[in-house]
Formats: C-alpha cells, sequence, structure tokens
C-alpha cells in the first residue's frame, strides 16, 4: 500500500479538470501542467498548483515525457495521473514515471506495451479465447495481396500503434490497396511516430460496443457494464450511451465475460475498456483494449453510481476493488454528447476563437465535463473538444429527451460547435429506435440530418440582435439618455444594423415608434412582429400573437442570439470602414485555422487551375489550398510553419488574360 | 412633488372634435415635411446619387450616433414663399460622438444646394443656436453658392455667416466643415473660417473662383483639382486637416473630430427622476382647443409632457390667468409658465414677473406654454396700471438669463407674445404646435379694428361710409390675418424653430432643455427677488 498526497495531472481541459475534481475530493493535492496557448483554461486554476510547459504544440508540451516528469519531480508530485490521449498510452511514459518514483495512475509499462501494438493484442486475446477478426501484418517485402487475400475483403488498414481514427484506411478492392497502406503508414508516422500498420477484417456498418473493466492489485478483474459509441464520425465517437440499447442479455453477459477473459490474459491493473465490433447478427470481435480512462468514462458512471477516477487512484494506491465496484448494478440510462468546435457540414472542419459563453443550464441527471468557459480561447494545437454533456434518466427515451433539451437550450457562443448535428442525431429516429451503427453518419451526413437555420429565424435574429445592440447603445448615450431611442421629427428611413454570419450580410431596418416597431431585414418587411422588450440582453418579439423571448450576448462586435427558434451568432460590420485595409482581388483564404506546412509557390510562377498552392495542416489533417483558376501568382503572404487565422490570406493569384 | 389630477374623458364630443381638427392641421404638415423630405425631386435625387453621392440626410443619418435623437429644426422653412419647402438645407441638434451638436447641411438636389435669402435664415437661426447654447457646429458643404436672381436679399447679409463662425470659434465652441462637393467662391469662406475641416476625393471643391473665372481674370489654365480639390488642399495648400477618400470616410473623420474635442457640457446634466407622465401625451390633441376662443387647462398639458406628471405649483389661487410652477422635464428642473385663460391681467404680470425672478436666484430654466389673447384691455385696467405691471413682465423676461424654452400650444396675440417669450425675447428654442396662431390681435378683431377708424375717419371728414365695401374690405382682411397668423406661415418665416406634433412635445422639449444645458445655466443676479 502506498498513499497518494500529491498528483500531477498530465493532461489539460476537460478531463484534467474532472481528475483534479475527484483529486480534492479525496483530500490529494493536484498539480495541473498546461502549455502557453491553454494558460487562462480553467483547470489550470482549479487545480492547487500548475506548471507551464512552454510551448504551443503537443510535441513540446503535452507528449514530452521529459518535461512532465520535471514537473512532477519540482511541483513535489507524488503521482501522475495521464487522462486519455497524450500520453495515456505511452508505456515509455509511465516507465519514466516509475523511474522517477512516480506512481502512474495506470496499468504496468508492460501491459500498455502488449496492448499498445493492436496486432500483439490481438493475438493474445485470440489465444485467450476472445473472438477476433481475420487480420494480418504487414511488413517490407511481403506480398500484400496475398495477405490480403487471407483477410477478405473490405479490409481495413490499421496503424499498429494508434488510435482515434488516424492511420486508418478502409480497403474494398485490391488495387486500393498499395496506395492505402502507404498513406496509412505516412499518417501513422506523423502521428504516432511509427509507421507501421495492418490489415484486418472490416465489418460494414458495425455498432461499436465497449465494455468497461477494472483490475486491482490484489488479482481482481471485473467490468463495469458496456457502453455503445456506434455513432462516430471519421473513426471518433461523437453520442455514447449506457448500457447498450437492444443487445440481447446473453450477448451482453457473453460481452462482459469476453471483457473480463481479456483483462485476465494481461492480468489488468487499473481502469480500461475492452472495445468490440458487433455485427448484424450480435456477432462480437475484438478491436482493441484501451488502457487507460475512455473520454466517454461518465456514462458508466451515471449508471452505476461510480467515480472510475476515485477507482483508479484507489487502485494505484494498492487499495482492493471494493464491494461497491465488484457488486456494481447498471441503474437507468445515461447518453453523452461529445461538444466539438467544428463545422460539422463543412466535413468536421475543426473551428477556433474565442468563447463568450459556454453555458448549458443545469438540470436534474445532467452532467456538464467542459473544459473551457466564457473568455477561454480555443485554438487548432489540441483537440477541438470543447466538453461532454450527459445525461441520466431512468429510461433511454428519458435520457434522450434530456440531453436533447440540454443541448437545444445550451447558450454556446464562440466558434460553431457541432450541436446541431448532436440534436439531430438525439432526435434521428434511427438512434431513438436503438438502431445507429458506426455508418449512420455515412448514410446522414451532416449537411443533411442538419437543417440550415431557417431564413426566418436568422432574420428574426438577426432583427433581435440589432434591437439588443440597440439598447444597449441608448443604455450608455452620454446625453440624452432617456429620449426616445433613435427619434426623429422628420423621418427620412430607417435605422439600420448590418449584421453577418458565414452566410453573409442582412441589413437590419428598424424604427422604434410611438405605436411600435417597423422593421425590415434582408429588405423586406417584418409583418406582423411586435416589439414587446429590448434590452441589451433580452429582446421580446410576438409574432401572430406568439411572444419568444431572444436571449442576447453581446461582446464587442459579436451578437449571439438563443431563442426558441434555434441559435445564431453574427457580426456587428462597422458603419466606417477603416480606408485601406480592402483586399486584393485574388485573394486565396485559409479555409481553416492552423499551420502552414509547405508552400508549393513563389510570386511569379505561373499556375493552372487546380495546382496546388499551399498546404495547412490543422488537427493532423492536411489541406490543400488549390489555384481556382489559371494565373499567375502575384504574392505569397505565409510561410512554412505560419499559424493562420480562418479567413487569413495566403496567396494572391492573378488571373491571366484570356485564362 | 405633487401629481396633477388630469383625467380626460376622451369620449366628449369636444374632445373627438379637437382631436379630429388637430389630426387634420398634423395631415397638412406632414404633406409640407413630404415636400422638403423630396428634396430637389426625383429626377435630381436620382442624378444625385448616380454619381455615388448621399442625400443630405442620409449624411446626417450617418453622422450622428446610432439610435440617437435628431431634432430637425425649422423642415419647413420657406413654405408659402415660392422656394422649396425646408429651404434647401437641413439643420438639427444631433449628437455625435455623445456630443450635441449643431448641424448644418445643405440640400445639393435643390438648385445645386443654393442660398436663398430663406436658407440664409435659417442658417443663421442654426448658428445662433450654436452660438447661444454653446454646441459644436457641423457644417455638411455642398452648395453651388448664392441663389444669384435673389442676390441683392443675399449678398450683404450671408457675410454673417463667416462673421457668426468665427465668433464661435472665438467663444470656445468648435466648428467643423466636412466638404461633399462645391463650396466655391463665398461658399470656401466656410471650410475656411471652420476650425476643422475634411474634404472627399475628387468631390470636394474649394476655390474662390473656378477654372472659367480664373482664365478670365488672369488669362491663366488650371482645373477644378488643381484650384480646389481635396488632395491639393490637404498636401499644398494645407486647408484640408484630413483627407477623406470618399463620403463615409468623410463622416468617420467627422465622427471622430468630435470625439476628440474632449467636450464637456457647462450646465449640469440631467438630476431628477425622467419617469413618463402618468397620463397618455396622446390626449393632447383633444385637450387642445381647435376653437382659440375656447380656452383649456394647461395644467392637462403639463400633466402630459413633465416627468411622472408631478408639477408644484406657485401661487395657484393669485393671478389664476396664469399657471405658475415647477417640474422637471427628463430629469432638469424647471419653472413653467402657462396661459389659463388667454388675458393676463395685473395680478398675471406680477405673478410672473416673481416667478421670473424666482428662477433666476435658482439657475432653473423656464418654460413658457403660450395660449395667451394679450394683456387685458380696459379703462379700469389702464388706469389700474396694467402697462407697468406688462412692462415689468417684459422686463423680468428679457432680463431674465436661465435658458428659455418657449411653445405656441395655441393663441400668440398682442403683447402677450412679448411677455410670454415670444420669438423677439430670444428663447433658446422655440416651437409651434399646428393649431397655433399668432398675430398682433385675432383677425376679426383687427378687421374690426380697421373698420372703426375707417368709420370715424370718414365721419370727421364728413365722407359718407360705404357699408358694402367696409364688408368687403373686412373679410378680405380677416382672411388676410387668419392666412398670416397660422402656424405654417409662421414656421415658413423662420418665426419658429418648426412646427411639433403635440404627441412629441415632451421629447422635443427634452432634447432643446439638453442641449441648453451645453452652457452655463445661469440667472441673473444683482436684485433680491421683488414682491410685486
Amino acid at each position: 500500500m502506498r498513499t497518494i498526497e500529491k498528483l500531477l495531472v498530465a493532461n489539460r481541459a476537460e478531463i484534467a479538470a474532472r481528475i483534479v475534481r475527484t483529486a480534492r475530493s479525496m483530500g490529494i493535492a493536484t498539480v495541473a501542467v498546461h502549455s502557453d496557448a491553454d494558460a487562462d483554461l480553467p483547470y489550470v486554476r482549479l487545480a492547487d498548483e500548475a506548471v507551464r510547459l512552454p510551448g504551443a504544440s503537443p510535441t513540446e508540451t503535452y507528449l514530452d515525457v521529459e518535461r512532465v516528469v520535471e514537473a512532477a519531480r519540482r511541483s513535489g508530485a507524488d503521482a501522475v495521473h495521464p487522462g486519455y490521449g497524450f500520453l495515456a498510452e505511452r508505456a515509455g511514459f509511465a516507465r519514466a514515471c516509475a523511474e522517477a518514483g512516480l506512481c502512474f495512475v495506470g496499468p504496468s509499462p508492460e501491459v500498455i506495451e502488449a496492448m499498445g501494438s493492436k496486432v500483439a493484442a490481438r493475438s493474445l486475446m485470440a489465444d485467450a479465447g476472445v473472438p477476433v477478426l481475420a487480420g494480418e501484418t504487414v511488413h517490407a517485402g511481403q506480398d500484400l495481396d496475398k495477405a490480403a487475400d487471407r483477410v477478405g475483403f473490405p479490409l481495413l488498414v490499421k496503424a499498429v500503434f494508434g488510435g482515434g481514427g488516424r492511420g486508418m484506411r478502409v480497403v474494398r478492392a485490391p488495387d486500393q490497396l498499395a496506395e492505402a497502406v502507404a498513406s496509412a503508414g505516412r499518417e501513422a508516422a506523423a502521428a504516432f511516430g511509427d509507421g507501421a500498420v495492418f490489415l484486418e477484417r472490416y465489418v460494414e456498418h458495425p455498432r461499436h460496443v465497449e465494455v468497461q473493466v477494472v483490475g486491482d492489485t490484489h488479482g481482481h478483474v471485473v467490468h463495469l457494464f458496456e457502453r455503445d459509441c456506434s455513432v462516430q464520425r471519421r473513426f471518433q465517437k461523437v453520442i455514447e450511451e449506457a448500457p447498450a440499447p437492444g443487445l440481447d442479455d446473453a450477448v451482453r453477459r457473453r460481452l462482459g465475460e469476453a471483457a473480463v477473459t481479456a483483462a485476465r490474459a494481461i492480468a489488468y491493473v487499473g481502469a480500461g475498456t475492452v472495445e468490440f465490433v458487433v455485427d448484424r447478427e450480435d456477432r462480437f470481435f475484438f478491436l482493441e483494449v484501451n488502457t487507460r480512462l475512455q473520454v466517454e468514462h461518465p456514462v458508466t458512471e451515471l449508471v452505476t453510481g461510480l467515480d472510475l477516477v476515485e477507482v483508479q487512484l484507489r487502485v494505484a494506491m494498492g487499495e482492493a476493488l471494493p464491494p461497491v465496484v465488484t457488486d456494481a448494478a447498471v441503474h437507468g440510462h445515461a447518453v453523452e454528447a461529445r461538444l466539438y468546435a467544428e463545422d460539422a457540414a463543412a466535413g468536421f472542419v475543426p473551428t477556433s476563437g474565442v468563447i463568450d459563453r459556454l453555458a448549458v443550464a443545469p438540470g436534474p441527471g445532467l452532467r456538464v465535463d467542459a473544459g473551457y468557459e466564457a473568455g477561454s480561447a480555443v485554438t487548432t494545437h489540441y483537440d477541438a473538444m470543447l466538453g461532454k454533456v450527459v445525461a441520466w434518466a431512468p429510461t433511454r427515451d428519458e435520457a434522450i429527451h434530456r440531453l436533447t433539451r440540454a443541448l437545444r437550450g445550451a447558450e454556446l457562443h464562440g466558434p460553431p460547435t457541432n450541436r446541431d448535428l448532436l440534436v439531430a442525431v438525439l432526435e434521428h429516429a434511427e438512434f431513438r429506435a436503438g438502431r445507429a451503427d458506426t455508418g449512420f453518419l455515412d448514410r446522414h451526413p451532416p449537411d443533411q440530418l442538419v437543417a440550415p437555420v431557417a431564413g426566418g429565424t436568422r432574420r428574426l435574429h438577426a432583427l433581435a440582435g440589432a434591437l439588443a445592440r440597440q439598447a444597449d447603445r441608448r443604455g450608455r448615450a452620454a446625453v440624452q439618455g432617456t429620449v426616445p431611442s433613435g427619434w426623429r421629427n422628420v423621418r427620412s428611413g430607417l435605422a439600420h444594423e448590418v449584421l453577418a454570419d458565414r452566410e453573409g450580410a442582412l441589413i437590419v431596418g428598424y424604427a422604434l415608434l410611438p405605436d411600435g416597431l417597423v422593421a425590415e431585414v434582408g429588405g423586406e418587411a417584418v409583418a406582423g412582429t411586435r416589439l414587446e422588450q429590448a434590452e441589451p440582453s433580452l429582446v421580446v418579439l410576438v409574432t401572430d400573437g406568439v411572444a419568444r423571448r431572444f436571449r442576447v450576448q453581446l461582446v464587442d462586435e459579436r451578437v449571439h442570439v438563443d431563442s426558441p427558434l434555434g441559435a445564431s451568432s453574427f457580426r456587428a460590420v462597422a458603419r466606417f470602414p477603416l480606408p485601406g485595409v480592402a483586399e486584393d482581388h485574388g485573394s486565396l483564404h485559409a479555409p481553416l485555422p492552423g499551420t502552414i506546412r509547405s508552400v508549393l509557390v513563389a510570386p511569379g510562377d505561373a499556375v493552372r487551375a487546380g495546382d496546388p498552392l499551399v498546404v495547412l495542416e490543422a488537427m493532423k489533417m492536411e489541406h490543400e489550398v488549390r489555384a481556382p483558376h489559371e494565373g499567375v501568382v502575384r504574392a505569397v503572404m505565409v510561410a512554412e510553419a505560419d499559424q493562420v487565422e480562418e479567413g487569413a490570406v495566403l496567396v494572391v493569384l492573378e488571373e491571366v488574360e484570356g485564362g | 412633488m405633487v401629481v396633477v389630477e388630469a383625467d380626460v374623458e376622451r369620449g366628449d364630443a369636444r374632445y373627438l372634435g379637437n382631436r379630429q381638427a388637430l389630426l387634420e392641421l398634423l395631415a397638412e404638415h406632414d404633406e409640407q415635411v413630404a415636400l422638403a423630405l423630396a428634396g430637389g425631386g426625383e429626377r435630381y435625387t436620382t442624378r444625385h446619387r448616380e454619381r455615388g453621392r448621399l442625400l443630405a440626410r442620409e449624411r446626417v443619418e450617418l453622422l450622428v450616433d446610432p439610435d440617437s435623437a435628431f431634432l430637425e429644426l425649422s423642415p419647413c422653412a420657406a413654405y408659402g414663399s415660392g422656394f422649396q419647402v425646408g429651404a434647401s438645407i437641413v439643420t438639427g441638434i444631433g449628437v455625435i460622438s455623445g456630443v450635441e451638436c449643431v448641424v448644418i447641411a445643405h440640400d445639393p438636389t435643390v438648385r445645386g444646394g443654393t442660398m436663398n435669402p430663406y436658407t440664409l435664415r435659417k442658417n443663421l437661426r442654426a448658428l445662433e443656436i450654436a452660438r447661444v447654447n454653446r454646441l459644436p457646429l457641423v457644417n455638411l458643404v455642398e452648395s453651388g453658392g448664392a441663389d444669384l436672381p435673389t442676390q441683392a436679399d443675399l449678398f450683404i447679409p450671408a457675410g454673417q455667416i463667416f462673421r457668426d463662425l468665427t465668433e464661435l470659434s472665438a467663444l470656445g465652441i468648435p466648428t467643423i466643415a466636412l466638404v461633399f462637393g462645391n463650396s466655391t467662391a463665398g461658399g470656401a469662406y466656410v471650410p475656411g473660417m471652420c476650425d476643422y475641416s475634411v474634404l472627399v476625393d475628387r468631390q470636394a471643391k474649394v476655390f474662390l473662383g473656378g477654372p472659367p473665372l480664373v482664365k478670365m481674370a488672369t488669362g491663366e489654365d488650371a482645373d477644378d483639382e488643381e484650384l480646389g480639390g481635396a488632395a491639393m488642399h490637404a498636401r499644398v495648400s494645407g486647408l484640408a486637416d484630413y483627407f477623406a477618400v470618399d463620403e463615409l470616410d468623410c463622416l468617420r473623420l467627422g465622427r471622430q473630430i468630435v470625439a476628440d474635442l474632449n467636450w464637456r457640457k457647462l450646465g449640469p446634466g440631467p438630476s431628477k427622476p425622467a419617469d413618463p407622465p402618468l397620463y397618455d401625451p396622446d390626449e393632447l390633441l383633444g385637450i387642445v382647443s381647435s376653437d382659440l376662443r375656447v380656452p383649456f387647462d394647461p395644467r392637462l398639458v403639463i400633466a402630459r409632457v413633465v416627468d411622472g406628471s408631478r408639477f408644484d405649483e406657485y401661487k395657484p389661487l393669485y393671478g389664476p390667468s396664469l399657471v405658475t410652477g415647477w417640474a422637471t422635464l427628463h430629469g432638469y428642473p424647471i419653472g413653467i409658465l402657462a396661459n389659463a385663460r388667454g388675458v393676463l391681467f395685473m395680478e398675471e404680470s406680477k405673478k410672473a414677473t416673481e416667478f421670473i425672478l424666482l428662477a433666476n436666484q435658482t439657475d432653473t430654466p423656464l418654460l413658457f406654454l403660450q395660449n395667451t389673447t394679450g394683456y387685458m384691455v380696459g379703462r379700469d385696467y389702464e388706469q389700474a396700471g396694467i402697462v407697468k405691471d406688462g412692462a415689468k413682465m417684459i422686463n423680468a423676461v428679457t432680463n431674465s438669463t436661465v435658458p428659455h424654452l418657449t411653445l405656441i400650444m395655441g393663441a400668440s396675440y398682442g403683447a402677450g407674445n412679448y411677455g410670454m417669450c415670444g420669438r423677439a425675447y430670444r428663447p433658446r428654442f422655440l416651437f409651434t404646435w399646428p393649431n397655433a396662431k399668432v398675430a398682433v390681435m385675432g383677425p376679426q378683431q383687427l378687421a374690426g379694428v380697421l373698420s372703426i377708424v375707417a368709420r370715424q375717419s370718414a365721419a370727421a371728414s364728413g365722407q359718407p361710409f360705404d357699408e358694402a365695401a367696409d364688408d368687403v374690405r373686412r373679410r378680405a382682411v380677416e382672411d388676410q390675418i387668419e392666412r398670416e397668423s397660422r402656424a405654417l406661415f409662421m414656421t415658413g418665416k423662420l418665426y419658429d424653430d418648426g412646427i411639433i406634433d403635440p404627441r412629441e412635445t415632451r421629447t422635443v422639449l427634452g432634447i432643446a432643455l439638453s442641449a441648453v444645458h451645453a452652457n452655463v445655466v445661469e440667472g441673473r443676479r444683482g436684485y433680491g427677488v421683488f414682491r410685486m
């Protein structure tokens, strides 16, 4: 038995905050580590002490084993919790902790290592009698086609040391194989430092079901039931729930047993997850073991009433699993939605910017694990998950309702999020029926799933935003503050405010006359609408006898509007543009924020339509900016390794005569 | 403070009749305002826009703070004169970068924004308002200069514009010229005399003589830009302090200049709650008599104008034909003098005099609500010294130094106009309700007086008196006086600062009151308050 006096959390954002909370409740002092970009995130202040990891990129901060261990040493921490991602499944890190005399909250380096290799893990599980999919390793000089034949198509090329969907390619025909292996290898090398890949039979649209397991140092291993994480985009989970819906009880039991078998096979200590794919006939196959706390662990916590971080810490201190764990049972149902800063419709492109508000109204059975707060900046250095909203209820339907309502009513003011997508999934009949599988978002792509904000709603939101800004200005008037807003004895027209969002600019015209509001939006009169109240934070409009409250947040030129009809964010366009900031014709913009990976052209170069000009990396994905037309490069505004914001001008391209 | 009891019966026939009559007068006024708004009409407006230029009121709208009020002054100037209603110029009080300013904007769609005698009067009145109230002045310049056919009535007095501009500057009141177009010959002295000038690139033309005149005078060939373009004045002559790339930029710079004036009002800010009246101002339309012979209780008006309908009456039992008392308007304390039954007797005159002295003692601005048929005439009154008492009141009004605001609610006849601070007594602002009548006396009285005088003259010279001709003459005179005493006629002649909708009285007076507090608010000192 050992005690933990001070715990360093080698992670960031929501999971760091979540771990700190439990540690604190157990009387354990906490140390946060943070990159320069994260210095202002709430988890840094939540911890008792914080150690700066200079720099911003993951490699120079959260992935730097030496620095993190050094941070533990300097702060006098005696234990390290790695959270998920970053160093959580790096055996080298666990080993470095051990060497530094730190208690690593997780399994042994050997177990991490064994499970880190997907290939080794597969064979270990196969030997233990856990069902696995057909697979083949890939190595130099091998006849790829033969290996593929043995596996069968479709197959999946996977990184041996990987996760999170990176270094993964689905191959449906032999002629795609070589290219898929090569590109998956490159991606894996870039993301995980090891380009090894293997082939595995691909189950079309399986359900992703995983089992939470915990083991202690006294030889006990139990499972804490399963989670269904089938709704995924690009192999990243979006919505998770526990228990898995519509699963036959016998299958459920066998899954649990298989997971325990798997965990026992490696003498698992701590919290881990055994992932399976389940096909349409409810046959399940081992996928991998995650030797860490999962993002989606809260759904298990809500249905079992356990605190998995507490369990981890107690196991790390050498305690035996208590009866509450070994005798745990499932009560009710829990559903989790991952809230990302991303543009789902544009292909899940990460978004960035300052968050003006991140508020989910509290409610029964509701849990919010957020990593950000008002004033936080979302950068492109790390995963764009803002937080998780989790709802528990006695039944699945009620839990989904609670979660849907919470997400709908949430005030998410900042970079665009996937909220509408989450709501659309939760409301989808297929999901409601518990029939969602990993192909859900392929069958129902976000641009079809999420109806764009109705034109009428957008216009009303713009009107409410303009009226709120009006009220704000009146409230701050230096003189004549009590005179009616925009009063004229000779009225030549409406007052105007231009509000822009990603769909374009809307001109809002309005006049607050003694007998009511006169308004037009986008040149169209707003008919049958009466203004009941206009304050900087609340506008009440009555349309066709229905009064609606438009909650508004104004931050500088930003205007956020939430109403029963939905949510909109606008930017108020200045009345007087400063001269000289107009950009050059032919400017090509960054499609998303990120880092310039390479610049392929120089001023004076002649390019043809479609030629790549600049490669931009964001969230480990490479995006090429191509020439929209034939032309001559007039200016290159960026250099390699530059950080650029969305919309930044990258290259100015001059069109050629007759081109 | 005491809340006025001021309920009215909305279904009352007289109420409904008054309301109907006033709505008709408002509609007539609106028609004239629409003419002013139309400027030079569709054709010239379109041409102006096609040149990529903003209309005068569009410039004003962009210049003032979003959602702030703009009180346009004398919108119906030149009514009945043959010149375009509005007098081809827009003037008013607006808030720019949080500072109340006087704005003067030429309307270039009306005969190129040229100045006629009414334009001049309106322009000079705006300058006077800037001076007496200490309001920074912003000129939006685009004018072809003098309307040459009327130059005889214009040339000499127009010099006052430039004199006033530099006098404002000397008084520490900043003057700004934003030049959007022609500002030539004498007009060049507008940016020339202003403290700040901004010229719009390729639009502003500021020179004493244009290319043809230069050619005639000296034989030199020079183009517009060389003689008076923004680029030249910004880089060479230095006349332009700021070079604006376009009209929006010019307005932006204008706002920037005002923001940087570091301007502080010298009067106190509003100090009392500015809650709205308890009574509906819409009811003013039914309260105000369409027949000026029927008096109405001014307390009903006051209750629909002042904060919370609170009004503390002074000397309510003495001289009851004039109501006096204290109230607040948009949070500013004021003293009110309001005619109750038209006639001013000795008591009313003395009460008014005392009240004005009291307001001066406490630095409280005064509001005059006129509905007067004048000072009482007749043997008893003359013998009792009505002239002396009237003189006391006129003396007090004249020498009072607190700001005065005057509103003509109905009749304004005879010396009552003077005693109740008519135009000649220089109230800071004077507004008129559309039903108002202003004349030396009522049309019937005036025609009757003329008839009596004629009859006496005939009798004295032994001539026979032609009754039929007298009837015709009498009616003609009545018609003429009736027409010339109407509010629209008076406003056309710039005898007020505009006709206002009675329902907007509180707002108009609130803006005016706020504007007068830009200057020191200080009463006359030297004597104690005389008890009359």
